[in-house]
């Protein structure tokens, strides 16, 4: 059989996609799993992985070509698959459009408003399913920083990922900013949402609201996973927060967001440009000075859960990046060492840089 | 309306401090002290002081190059001027602006200004904000005859009118525009009546009289305060100087200064009527004499103290690109 | 995201600026339209529309319209920005520059400096620029240039929705007086605009498309003109990196100087005529602080030193188009010493 491998559509505006490099050649075979190749995205530069076993026969879209979602990138045939049957499969390919691109009766996946405590929140559903995956992005986050993740966890589940305030196009208000404030906004989204459980997702700070909710409410959390948690130690990179803080033109947010991934060309241009984007909003300059100042004052963390953590009874696993330069991996020791995944070569983004691992350990800890 | 003691006695010595004010600046500027060059105001001191005599600190108005007077009248620091003037460190616009920038907004003078005509746009929207904002506040426009002619003048009363702005336009016809006769260039001969074509209330005063100007003027701020719109005064006055300090002044007729000096003189006549009148004596008005003496003298010892600006002032109060 | 026309994103930002502060007001000809008239208010809302409908909103004491009459018009907010107003004035036509420039040059633009400082004059100048609706020589020109070499005036020439609206609130509350061009084909132009209020700073160039090659910087339309003409020469293997200025003052120079030290090559181009323009400025600019970097002479693609023609055959030949964007920069990316 002959199978095409396309350009893939991750989060809720890539309309496009650049092809970085090739990491398996023509004639290559492979597992499921493997890394095939890289794609520059609006974000960071991530990998695609093979669904399944097979070969790769030929590569149609050349390093540095720039394709729009679904385009033919390569052809997957078993090796004694004669040349004019792919000549034909290519140019017989029909690229699909996308269900939420052009036609109008299919619905897109597009962010929905939820009116919480007085503020506008966002928050994007995807998927249907019993227990939902609640996911909670960290400090100056927003909706995009599941795209490698809520699309692919939401085949079979329900997923919310929500927009907390001051952050992405929710409200700017976030009152006192501190850990109370935002854990009071989510139960209340969840009562809004009717959500009486769910596995919870949380990044950096939104693990540790994650955490701070799995404490004061244990019944409504079925599982916990903790990408780079805040809240597991005093120390925090506090030049980065003061660099992400001041940044205003794309020099600076360029050098800001760099400290985040472990290789620093996977910060791509659009990803600054969004950034700028939501950092000139007004109200985002001083909802993110209460944040930071509630909970990561003169460079160090303001909260404290390592005994919630270990006095919490919900299955938990913490997943860190190696190479994490904003908090220290050193901070998963809090936790029991069963329950640590530390990436290899991977930064402060553990389910960007690596979205298939953290993606299948998410999985695997909600199955 | 009659003025009270204290009234006089302020009025007095305002249109003295002009006077000795340009006095030393004709001479500060023979000596060559004063960069640049200076057009002085003496001689037309009644019709500054007879119109800011009725104006606070949130009134504004603007100015001509000639504008020292207004701006005395309108309660710019004297020492601050002659620092400006001079060029030095602690002028009123650091040295940067000179005589035909004198600015102080703080006291509502908008500025003089080396553009004849450039005012008068700006008056109305100073009368804008006031209008707008619902202060209460008016905005007088002091032009001389050359800029009656201007456009943008114009313009300005026209909108004026239209928006009903509370500005009052004061015409000063000195009767030259630089070196030609105002009689040449006011096409019309009436300033004041073709203010009125523009459908404002226009009055002519007597520039020497600073009695008449001050009644003038009180109408027309009095109605455009009231929310009553725009007014035209044109005030008939004259200059002892020339068009600018050091003008040869060809085209003046013989004797025709030492004639408005002696027969024309706003100051004399404002000492003769007040005397006469008894509402104030030869003393008190000396004693004013004195005190402005000193008050200029000292100006220019602190201006020619002063420190020139420092070089680094080239660069700011600008964006400098590149 | 909500997509959105330069003309919604221009009204979204004055809308959310008069009600965030009560002294902005917008002053001109026909802005609501319609004063004395049987018909009434709100007639037109400028020429194209831009400020149609705020009269509803902000009542005939925040859109004011005035007589035809630029110099009262600029002057007037000239002046009310200096007491305390912050004025959006507009000058319907850049062309009619030459009718009130001096409350603008001499005026708006020196008070904080010749005031030594002490003057803060908020206020901003819309006004329409760009050839292409054969409007002829007094209704098309693009005279930037001449606004930026004034010293004391900042300048906006944006090229998109999202920007009119980010760099429009940056405008009204900058404390200089700022003209804002806006290109006349350019107002049903969409893109993706939030329907928040968000600034974008002065002197921050976009850089619209990466590339190694040849640096084009473009203004306005042109950058439309210059991604296409990119278009068509990525597919012969010769990659531009387009940079809009976005302000032309201040302009961000290191952003250009960068990509030209990358990639050695520069392509300007620029509605404006070609004499004394920002193409020259920024031809300059690189002579003067890349040229060790240059690998090929910089070339300008502008319209030629005449008039804008009436007649629509004329006034394509003047205006720059993507064939001759990229006819340039093949030009400059083939030369060989």
């Amino acid at each position: 059989m002959i199978t095409a491998i396309t350009m893939p559509k991750w989060g809720l505006t890539m309309t496009e996609g650049k092809v970085v490099q090739w990491l398996k050649q023509p004639g290559a075979s492979f597992a499921a799993g493997d890394e095939l190749l890289e794609i520059e995205t609006s974000k960071i530069t991530n990998v695609v992985e093979a669904d399944g076993a097979g070969s790769l026969i030929r590569i149609v879209a050349p390093e540095g070509s720039t394709l729009p979602i679904g385009a033919l990138l390569a052809v997957v045939a078993p090796p004694e698959t004669a040349a004019a049957e792919i000549d034909a499969f290519v140019s017989q390919f029909v690229v699909v459009e996308p269900a939420d691109t052009g036609s109008e009766d299919v619905a897109a996946p597009t962010p929905r408003e939820l009116e919480v405590l007085g503020r506008t929140l966002r928050f994007l559903e995807l998927g249907t399913g019993d227990v939902p995956v609640l996911l909670l992005h960290g400090f100056g986050g927003d909706l995009n920083t599941w795209m490698f993740n809520q699309p692919a966890l939401c085949s079979d589940r329900r997923t919310l990922a929500l927009e907390l305030p001051g952050h992405g196009l929710s409200s700017k208000d976030v009152g006192s900013g501190d850990i109370t404030f935002f854990t009071e906004v989510i139960e209340a989204a969840l009562a809004a949402l009717t959500v009486e459980r769910a596995h919870f997702v949380g990044h950096s700070m939104g693990g540790a609201l994650a955490l701070a909710l799995a404490a004061r409410r244990p019944e409504q959390i079925a599982t916990l996973s903790l990408l780079a948690p805040a809240g597991l130690g005093p120390e925090i990179n506090g030049a980065f927060i003061d660099a992400f803080m001041r940044a205003s033109r794309r020099k600076d947010a360029a050098e800001a967001l760099q400290y985040l991934v472990h290789a620093s060309s996977s910060i791509s241009r659009a990803m600054v440009e969004e950034f700028l984007r939501y950092k000139r909003l007004d109200g985002v300059a001083s909802a993110l000075e209460a944040v930071a100042h509630a909970w990561f004052p003169q460079g160090r963390q303001a909260v404290d859960l390592t005994a919630s953590l270990r006095a919490l009874s919900t299955p938990v696993q913490i997943i860190w990046g190696s190479g994490d330069r904003i908090i220290p991996v050193a901070h998963s020791d809090a936790a029991s060492p069963a329950a640590v995944h530390v990436l290899k070569d991977v930064g402060h983004l553990p389910h960007m840089e690596k979205a298939g691992e953290v993606n299948r350990l998410l999985r695997a800890m909600m199955d | 309306m009659q003025l009270s003691h204290e009234a006089l006695l302020t009025a007095y010595r305002s249109m003295v401090t002009i006077r000795r004010f340009e006095e030393r600046v004709q001479e500060e500027f023979s000596k060559g002290g004063i960069p640049g060059f200076v057009h002085l105001y003496a001689g037309q001191e009644a019709s500054a002081v007879g119109v800011c005599s009725h104006l606070g600190p949130r009134d504004y108005i603007a100015s001509t190059h000639r504008g020292h007077g207004h701006s005395i009248a309108k309660g710019c620091d004297v020492t601050g001027m002659m620092l400006e003037l001079f060029a030095k460190q602690g002028g009123l616009c650091g040295g940067k602006g000179g005589s035909m920038h004198i600015a102080d907004l703080d006291q509502g003078m908008l500025g003089a200004n080396g553009i004849v005509g450039g005012g008068p746009p700006l008056v109305i929207g100073a009368a804008l904000t006031a209008k707008t904002l619902r202060t209460g506040n008016v905005a007088v426009s002091f032009t001389g005859d050359g800029g009656s002619n201007q456009g943008t003048t114009f313009e300005a009363m026209n909108m004026a009118v239209v928006l009903q702005l509370p500005a009052i336009f004061v015409f000063e016809n000195n009767g030259y525009g630089e070196y030609t006769a105002a009689s040449y260039a006011v096409g019309c001969h009436d300033i004041a009546g073709r203010a009125a074509g523009f459908g404002m209330p226009a009055v002519k005063a007597n520039g020497d009289d600073f009695f008449d100007v001050h009644e003038a003027a009180r109408e027309a701020i009095e109605r455009a305060r009231g929310g009553g719109g725009p007014s035209a005064i044109e005030v008939n006055t004259c200059r002892f100087y020339g068009h600018h300090s050091g003008d040869a002044q060809l085209y003046r007729g013989k004797d025709e200064v030492k004639r408005l000096r002696d027969e024309r003189d706003c100051l004399k006549h404002f000492r003769r009527r007040v005397t006469e009148a008894g509402l104030l004596d030869a003393h008190q008005l000396d004693e004013v004499d004195t005190g402005v003496a000193n008050l200029i003298e000292q100006a220019v010892v602190a201006a020619r103290a002063g420190e020139p600006p420092q070089s680094g002032a080239l660069l700011t109060d600008v964006y400098v690109s590149y | 995201m909500p997509v959105k026309t330069m003309r919604q994103a221009l009204q979204e930002a004055l809308a959310h600026e008069m009600r965030r502060d009560p002294t902005v007001v917008i002053i001109g000809e026909d802005v609501s339209g319609g004063a004395g008239t049987e018909g009434g208010r709100d007639a037109a809302g400028g020429v194209l529309g831009v400020t149609k409908g705020l009269i509803k909103e902000f009542g005939e004491s925040r859109v004011i319209d005035t007589p035809i009459t630029e110099s009262a018009i600029m002057g007037a907010a000239a002046g009310a920005a200096v007491t305390g107003l912050r004025p959006v004035a507009e000058l319907m036509f850049s062309d009619f520059l030459g009718v009130c420039f001096d409350q603008i040059f001499n005026q708006a633009a020196k008070f904080r400096y010749m005031f030594g400082g002490k003057a803060r004059t908020p206020l901003v100048i819309r006004t329409m620029v760009g050839a292409g609706r054969s409007a002829a020589a007094q209704h098309s020109q693009s005279p930037y240039h001449i606004f930026t070499s004034v010293p004391g005036l900042k300048v906006v020439v944006p090229s998109n929705a999202y920007d009119a609206k980010g760099l429009l609130i940056q405008a009204i509350r900058d404390d200089d007086p700022v003209v804002f061009c806006e290109h006349k084909l350019m107002y049903d132009l969409r893109t993706e605009v939030p329907d928040e209020a968000y600034t974008i700073p002065f002197g921050e160039a976009n850089v619209v498309r990466e590339g190694d090659d040849v640096t084009v910087v473009a203004l306005a339309r042109m950058v439309h003109y210059a991604l296409d003409a990119a278009e068509k020469l990525g597919a012969e293997g010769i990659e531009c990196e387009i940079i809009d200025p976005r302000t032309t003052s201040p302009l961000d120079e290191d952003t250009i100087l960068d990509s030209v030290e990358r990639t050695g090559r520069l392509v300007v181009v620029d509605e404006a005529t070609p004499r004394c323009s920002m193409a020259t400025d920024i031809a300059a600019l690189v002579a003067d602080r890349a040229f060790s970097a240059l690998k090929a002479p910089v070339r300008r693609v502008t319209a030629p030193h005449t008039p804008v023609p009436f007649a629509p055959s004329l006034e394509k030949l003047y205006i720059p188009d993507p064939d001759r964007i990229a006819a340039v920069v093949r030009e400059v990316h083939g030369f060989v010493q």
